[in-house]
């Protein structure tokens, strides 16, 4: 499709984050508590010394302007200073954020890489036990809390067990130099085979306890897809050519099949961003999400708002993208 | 010519007695096992929480600490009068969770109500009126569709505090997009449907036609809507008041149960399983039925 | 009256096409449906044999049957079914799957629906030709195999679609109606098939489309010397291009022979009521008329004569199974009233 008309589409993102940031701005607004109180903790200081703070925080101006401000320092990365942390919250955002990136990515490929095969096959042998089987451990898996099946999957491999561990990223992430932040792939990237491992053992219940109900969506909206596109007469002309049922399944059905499957997954990362909070307290994994919970408890709202801000916009994006994937793999459909 | 061939199911249908599609829609319902099975659950689940008092056997907040994490009857140790265990408190597990299914089901039906009303309201509005009205509702709903759920209410939690009122209203404010959305596409359907040109030009007013022509003809897809979502939205409060942020004490959420049973679950596994287990049986019995009704009501859809 | 008769048994041709006593069902929830019931006829090499009946006649699952499409809850439940001296329903799988596409070819109604809207006509094309054609296999197997490509191209060019080579790369989408229905006779006659069957190939199209593309199908069909299976419900179509017409009700055969004798001297009341329903163009003053009533349910289906609610002439004697009148598939009747009328 034409570059012009790329462009046209990625601007009419903009009102979106324009929205989304006034959101996230009103929500600024309306938090209760002097921000002057909180960042001062327990120093003291003369009302003269608070309202020089506040003047220079901006706080006196009225809110359109400080809402023109609040995106101009959105825009070069300036969210303000953590509470908690004593920095400012973009170097705590770049800090954390790999890791649930990490976190996220291996969901992702492990929702992918269950739910596809499974679907195809519950559909290709409908009403078989496979085909059964995949449709109860769909229900089972959209209708379990994420957080129970996570502390379960704890229960059962890491105490009972003891196959797994329970808590953290790793104990060896100093040993590997870092040129990703990923620690999986810069453990690979280093050949060093025993952080790898430790690595990926640590990954392992958090993505899986990320990516199972996320695999249990999408399984089935690719086994329904898949018995729909069965059911088309370019599938049964395809057969009339006389080509080998492989042919059949792979080139013809599962292209066709596989689209909302795609762009199913691209609409449910935003769950994923939403549930990696809950994985990552309960596993102790040392990401983006896991900081967002604490501020809450100890009321550091600029983090807090910095990262709704930054998940939001991510999803507006994945959402963007997800819309463009569409229109390549559906060559009907246009931008 | 893989599938049966039209003739069959043109006949099929004609060879049924003439019934208002109400009495076949729950006919159809009536003859899922799996899913009366099911609504039969949700109703236990809803009588469970209305009967509390009478149904639990202990006080669910009465601490006894000589009973600090009592295992459960069928482990050594157990006892029938208390046969889920104990928490690190000493209080009676199943007496907890049979209250702790008021507050969540309390919470996810007044969350689906309110987001239902409002956001069939929104949809009529914005599918029927079009212009100004449908641009300004339409741009609300993509913002806040932009927002992942669950990011969005902790926002709001921590924003406005934590809480049984405010868990609502976090909830409701990110809600009632979907049935706007879907209300508004069906409106917008049907507004151009013959019945409905025809009360126009007899000169029946807007909200008229909006209330008595269009609003029946989409209850059906909004139901089915509705209750899938209240599990979503059962499992949504469960997760806030597991981080903390829902519920308080003393009320207690299975959610909350969750989270207090996860300090303690080495020694105490019941706790966190069994509170969890309960929002699991009634999430499926939800989903099941839900689905049995979305098939009473179009079975073309089934596959 | 005069039954055309051919030439004498040993003097006739081997049939390319045959089959005798076809039956074959849908397991439905409500019951057992036959939705073929009994059908016998041959197509003789080069000829073009019509196949006519309304939706639910069972003119489609027939020659389902006969390429091996049918599918689960349907199957073939009896008959025998001979193709070029292979019987088909003896063959496994794979050998049938080398037979179809190659030897017998089918178009579809509806050419949007029927070619995959994620591939070129390229990719379509050339699938069917790489997946039969030995020889052209053989030359080159990985990279662009120049052949087949040289082959698209002349198929192509063959139904008529100009810049055929640029246009290859196209998508079904891209084309209007009547190129696409081209488009897709050329895939079915990429590897120069003995049999086409062809269903309904004009319906989805307008008017004008149809006669050309009709005229497409009959030039090609001379120019191959192929023999043709064309299905329709429209009488019209069958009397420009067959030559022999076999009409077909609710699941069975109700009468069949050359198409002159048909149009000319119906024998059967429902070919009866459908030349009288057909406009015709050199007397426009006629009355068109319908036939009253609906296809019956074929489930659990009474056994009498099918037609027997929608008949004129029914009489207490059309309530018991009606055989074909002839054991001969040549000129065939399924009523009792033509008996009579014959032998007065």
């Amino acid at each position: 499709m034409s570059l012009a008309k790329f462009l046209e589409r990625l601007l009419q993102l903009i009102p979106v984050m324009l929205g989304v940031s006034a959101i996230v701005f009103l929500m600024i607004l309306i938090t209760p508590g002097d921000p002057v109180d909180i960042m001062l903790g327990e120093q003291q200081a003369t009302p003269e010394q608070r309202e020089a703070l506040r003047k220079d925080m901006g706080l006196d101006k009225p809110a359109a302007q400080r809402f023109g401000h609040f995106l101009r320092n959105a825009a070069t990365g300036n969210f303000g200073h953590s509470y908690f942390h004593r920095r400012p919250v973009s170097e705590v955002i770049l800090e954390r954020l790999p890791a649930t990136i990490e976190l996220t990515l291996a969901a992702l490929v492990i929702a992918l890489m269950i739910s596809i095969p499974l679907g195809v096959l519950a559909a290709v042998r409908k009403n078989s036990w496979v085909d059964r089987s995949a449709t109860l451990g769909s229900l089972l898996g959209i209708s379990m809390p994420g957080f129970w099946f996570g502390l379960l999957l704890m229960l059962v491999f890491g105490v009972w067990m003891q196959w797994l561990p329970i808590s953290g990223r790793s104990d060896m992430a100093s040993q590997v130099p870092v040129v990703t932040s990923f620690l999986t792939v810069d453990a690979l990237l280093a050949l060093n085979f025993k952080v790898f491992a430790s690595a990926l053992s640590h990954l392992a219940l958090p993505a899986i306890t990320l990516g199972l109900p996320m695999a249990a969506v999408l399984t089935r909206v690719t086994r329904t897809s898949m018995l729909e596109v069965l059911r088309q007469d370019y599938v049964t002309f395809a057969e009339a050519k006389g080509l080998s049922p492989r042919r059949v399944l792979f080139t013809h059905a599962l292209r066709n099949a596989l689209i909302p499957t795609v762009t199913m997954a691209a609409l449910e990362v935003g769950s994923l961003l939403g549930g990696s909070m809950i994985v990552e307290t309960i596993f102790g994994w040392p990401g983006l999400g896991r900081v967002v919970v604490e501020s809450i408890f100890t009321r550091n709202y600029p983090m807090i708002q910095a990262a709704i801000l930054l998940y939001a916009l991510t999803y507006v994006l994945i959402n963007f993208l997800a819309d463009l994937l569409y229109t390549v793999l559906n060559p009907r459909v246009t931008l | 010519m893989t599938s049966i061939p039209a003739a069959a199911s043109l006949v099929t249908d004609a060879t049924q007695p003439a019934q208002s599609p109400l009495r076949l829609s729950w006919q159809r319902f009536k003859s899922n096992r799996f899913a009366m099975g099911a609504s039969m659950v949700v109703v236990l689940f809803i009588l469970m929480a209305i009967f509390a008092p009478w149904l639990a056997p202990h006080d669910p907040n009465e601490t006894d600490l000589l009973r600090r994490l009592q295992v459960p009857v069928w482990m050594q140790g157990g006892e029938w009068s208390y046969p889920l265990g104990c928490d690190a408190l000493g209080r009676d597990l199943l007496s907890r969770i049979i209250y702790g299914s008021r507050v969540s089901i309390f919470i996810g039906a007044t969350v689906i109500f309110v987001a239902t009303a409002i956001g069939v309201v929104a949809g009529l509005l914005a599918g029927y009126l079009r212009g100004w009205v449908d641009a300004v509702i339409s741009r609300l709903v993509d913002i806040l569709l932009a927002f992942p759920y669950l990011l969005f209410a902790i926002g709001l939690m921590a924003t406005m505090g934590p809480g049984l009122q405010n868990i609502i209203l976090a909830l409701a404010y990110k809600e009632w997009v979907i049935p706007c959305r879907l209300v508004r596409g069906e409106t917008m359907a049907l507004r151009e449907v013959e019945y409905v040109e025809a009360a126009r030009a007899v000169g029946a007013s807007s909200f008229y036609i909006m209330a008595r022509e269009i609003l029946p003809n989409i209850l059906s897809s909004v139901i089915v809507v509705s209750t899938l979502r209240i599990a979503h939205v059962i499992i949504l409060e469960a997760s806030l008041s597991f981080l903390g942020i829902g519920v308080q004490p003393p009320t207690a959420s299975w959610g909350s149960l969750v989270a207090d049973g996860r300090a303690f679950i080495w020694d105490g596994w019941w706790v966190s399983t069994f509170s969890g287990f309960a929002i699991l049986m009634l999430v499926l019995a939800i989903n099941v039925s839900s689905q049995g009704l979305r098939d009473a009501f179009d079975p073309r859809l089934r596959d | 009256m005069q039954v055309s008769q051919p030439a004498s048994a040993t003097e006739r041709q081997q049939p390319i096409l045959s089959i005798r006593g076809l039956c074959t069902e849908f397991a439905t929830p409500a019951g057992v449906l036959r939705a073929v019931q009994d059908l016998s006829l041959d197509v003789m090499p080069g000829e073009c044999v019509g196949i006519v009946g309304e939706s639910g006649s069972g003119k489609s699952v027939s020659f389902a049957s006969v390429m091996g499409l049918i599918k689960p809850p349907g199957r073939v439940a009896a008959g025998e079914i001979v193709f070029a001296g292979m019987d088909l329903r003896k063959l496994s799988t794979q050998d049938m799957r080398a037979v179809r596409g190659k030897r017998m070819a089918m178009t579809m109604q509806d050419a949007l629906t029927a070619l995959n809207p994620s591939m070129t006509v390229e990719q379509q094309l050339l699938e069917v030709i790489l997946a039969h054609d030995e020889d052209i296999v053989q030359s080159a197997r990985w990279g662009k195999n120049a052949k087949a490509y040289k082959r698209a191209v002349e198929m192509l060019e063959l139904v008529g679609i100009p810049s055929a080579a640029k246009r290859l790369r196209d998508y079904p989408h891209q084309f209007s109606g009547g190129m696409r229905q081209r488009i897709m006779i050329a895939i079915a006659l990429a590897c120069k098939p003995d049999l086409l069957i062809a269903d309904e190939p004009t319906t989805a199209l307008d008017v004008t489309i149809q006669a050309q593309v009709l005229e497409l199908i009959g030039s090609l069909r001379r120019e191959l010397g192929m023999s043709m299976v064309l299905i329709t419900h429209d009488l019209s179509v069958v009397a420009e291009q067959c030559d022999r017409v076999v009409v077909m009700y609710a699941g069975q055969v109700v009468e069949s022979g050359p198409t002159s004798e048909i149009i000319g001297q119906a024998l059967h009341p429902y070919t009866r009521g459908l030349l009288a329903a057909t406009p015709r163009v050199e007397d426009l003053a006629m009355p068109v008329r319908p036939i009253a009533g609906t296809v019956p349910s074929l489930i659990n289906f009474p056994r009498q004569c099918h037609f027997y609610s929608r008949c004129q002439q029914r009489a207490d004697a059309c309530l018991s199974e009606i055989a074909l009148s002839e054991p001969d598939v040549w000129r065939q009747v399924r009523c009792i009233r033509s008996e009579k009328e014959r032998c007065a």
